[in-house]
């Protein structure tokens, strides 16, 4: 199973990306930011970081990348996206995915390991995992407060698209509705703050991580 | 015809704004008792080059859609001619 991790300016977690996906059986490689095309691949991968240096808003320049043109199209054939961190703020300013990423409510940079609960398994990336599955997975952001108004909001919730929430009393940046992770109304693209990649072996500290990797790969093959 | 436009971006005022009241908090601490309803924001200067009607057509295009985001900020911006 190919994957194409996308490597922009300040991406940080690409290399990461590449060795988990590798290390659980999927063929990755990296795609660099000024690419117009994409390889031919069965998974997209926009990995976490700190694209140029977040200027203007996280995730804003990377949105507006020759390569994401590609992407988009990508995802509209029906292959499956996955942003993990800044790349969930990429997918919101590209608008592949609806809300923003604001600033954590307690102004801190949150680094730790949270619980999260699988809140919807309707997509390709949590069809493999059980409702109210918990996870405990890394999470690495500043800017991680997912906002959406609550008329889009309130859909999210009623398609099934809120893939994963912040396990009760385990919200780490003030993310409206405890979201985690949410899909596109495909369900082919899936945005997620926490760290899959970063829990994906045993010597990490973790495993939940393949858990949900292995699962998409299942469900890709 | 050269122009300066200065675009102003805030969070909508719905948008809880954590720095702001983090600034606030500071004011009052500083003895600035009367102060209320902080917002941050953000201030850009673009020089742009044309005629009025196509500079405010390409302002229009980009103040919106790259320098604000829709979900989540307002912009507002003023047109100068550049003198000179």
């Amino acid at each position: 199973m190919r994957a194409a991790v996308i490597s922009f300016p300040g991406s940080n977690c690409d290399l990461d990306a590449v060795h988990a996906l590798n290390h659980l059986g999927f063929s990755a490689q990296r795609v660099w930011h000024a690419e117009t095309d994409l390889p031919a691949t069965d998974l997209v991968v926009l990995p976490g970081g700190f694209t140029y240096g977040d200027h203007l808003r996280t995730g804003a320049i990377a949105a507006r990348s020759p390569v994401m043109t590609a992407v988009k199209a990508a995802a509209k054939a029906g292959v499956p996206v996955l942003g993990i961190c800044n790349g969930f703020q990429v997918l919101t300013e590209s608008g592949l995915l609806p809300g923003a990423l604001l600033r954590n409510e307690n102004l801190h940079f949150v680094c730790s390991t949270v619980s999260l609960e699988v809140a919807s398994t309707g997509s390709v990336f949590t069809r493999s995992l059980a409702e109210g599955q918990h996870l405990a997975l890394p999470v690495a952001h500043g800017d991680g407060r997912y906002y959406a108004d609550d008329a889009t909001l309130d859909r999210l919730e009623g398609e099934g698209r809120v893939a994963f929430r912040y396990a009760a009393d385990d919200n780490p940046n003030g993310s409206l509705r405890d979201i985690a992770g949410i899909t596109d109304a495909t369900g082919n693209v899936l945005g997620m703050m926490p760290h899959p990649e970063r829990a994906a072996e045993g010597v990490l500290g973790g495993t939940d991580g393949a858990l949900m990797l292995s699962g998409l790969l299942e469900v890709l093959s | 015809m050269k122009f300066t436009a200065t675009v102003h971006v805030s969070l909508k005022p719905s948008i809880l704004d954590p720095q702001g009241r983090t600034i606030e908090r500071s004011l009052h601490n500083l003895g600035h008792d009367t102060v209320r309803g902080v917002r941050t924001g953000k201030t850009f200067t673009v020089q742009l080059e044309g005629d009025r009607a196509e500079v405010e057509r390409q302002l229009e295009a980009f103040a919106g859609d790259v320098l604000a985001n829709p979900v989540i900020e307002d912009v507002t911006y003023e047109l100068a001619e550049t003198a000179g």
